[in-house]
């Protein structure tokens, strides 16, 4: 790979701009193709389900056998709520590929010591995450318990195409949650892309095991769709 | 990205800042019940030292050492692996299935 090739790669990763890197197996020759442009290729017929599915793969065309590999922006969860189960969840979601933010307004939750090494803003969520880009390589964890926290979140994801929305809370909690958000307008096809109670239902007990039961469901979700 | 560790894409760039002459081993394609999937990276330098995986330790000598040869010889090659061969065996990571990794030099 020539050095201008590896240099696009790694900017665009940079930048969260979706590219491909394209390899002629035969003589070596490569070239960068952005998903916007991805129309203009000749592997244009491909490209666009890789791009969707973030597959990476050999095809034959008759100008040769080419490998197409998915270089999608890093996958990126937004934590709602600097609290103890965020905590937990941080470790999994950093080892599965995740870049991680942590959104808290209450200062006292939201330090750098409680939370190394992880983006994390001490400010509202509804001033914060416009500034994300919430893109379908995003996943958020609505964690505070806080309806005047987490509900402002939740409006701004249900209008984003992040891939995941979880909230926590009891059954009683979710049900009070989606009269709030009926109120504000959202319909009943809206709060149905929230999961919550959040997680996969393996019997957790404390924080560890919730944050494993979180990253499963994210993980289902993310892979298979639903 | 599927497959990709970008912190091995990270040490590629760290270690041609570093003056280091660099392969990058790219899983191309899978049959089975392969360890690593398409896109996962190996990154390895001339002396033979590497980060990342292509196949979860099975395979990972014959591509270092394949990978050498490229650095010095600066043209990609594709190689192909059963990874239930013997030598798979002996090491405990029969699992059946067939891997197909492109190898190329880096920055040159």
């Amino acid at each position: 790979m020539k050095f201008d090739i590896f240099e696009q790669v790694l900017e665009a990763r940079t930048q969260r701009k979706a590219v491909a890197l394209v390899t002629q197996l035969a003589n070596g020759e490569q070239r960068v193709v952005a998903r916007d442009h991805a129309a203009d290729d000749i592997l244009a017929h491909v490209l666009d389900e890789a791009f969707r599915f973030d597959r990476s793969g050999v095809h034959k065309v008759p100008e040769g056998e080419f490998f197409v590999h998915i270089y999608n922006p890093a996958l990126r969860l937004v934590i709602i709520g600097a609290v103890h189960i965020a905590q937990a969840v941080i470790p999994i979601a950093k080892a599965a590929g995740y870049d991680v933010v942590v959104v808290d307004p209450r200062g006292a939750f939201a330090t750098g010591a409680r939370f190394p090494e992880i983006t994390l803003h001490a400010e509202w969520p509804d001033e914060i995450l416009p500034t994300l880009g919430l893109d379908q390589r995003t996943g958020i964890l609505a964690l505070t318990h806080d309806p005047k926290i987490d509900d402002p979140s939740l409006h701004l994801a249900l209008k984003s195409r992040v891939f995941y929305i979880g909230a926590l809370g009891s059954k009683k909690n979710q049900a009070a949650r989606g009269q709030r958000l009926m109120g504000a307008g959202f319909s009943e096809a809206d709060i149905g892309r929230i999961h919550g109670p959040i997680g996969l239902n393996i019997g957790a007990q404390g924080a560890p095991e919730i944050a494993i039961s979180i990253m499963a469901e994210v993980t289902r979700v993310l892979r298979l769709g639903s | 990205m599927a497959g990709s560790d970008p912190t091995v894409l990270d040490q590629a760039a760290q270690w041609l800042k570093d003056g280091r002459q660099v392969a990058l081993a790219t899983v191309i394609e899978t049959w089975g019940s392969a360890p690593q999937p398409v896109g996962s990276q190996l990154v390895i330098d001339a002396d033979g030292n590497f980060i990342g995986s292509v196949s979860g330790g099975c395979v990972e000598g014959a591509v270092v050492t394949e990978a050498i040869d490229i650095i010095s010889s600066g043209r990609p090659k594709t190689l192909a692996f059963g990874v239930a061969d013997e030598t798979a065996w002996k090491v405990g990571l029969a699992c059946g299935g067939k891997i197909r990794v492109y190898v190329e030099p880096l920055g040159a």
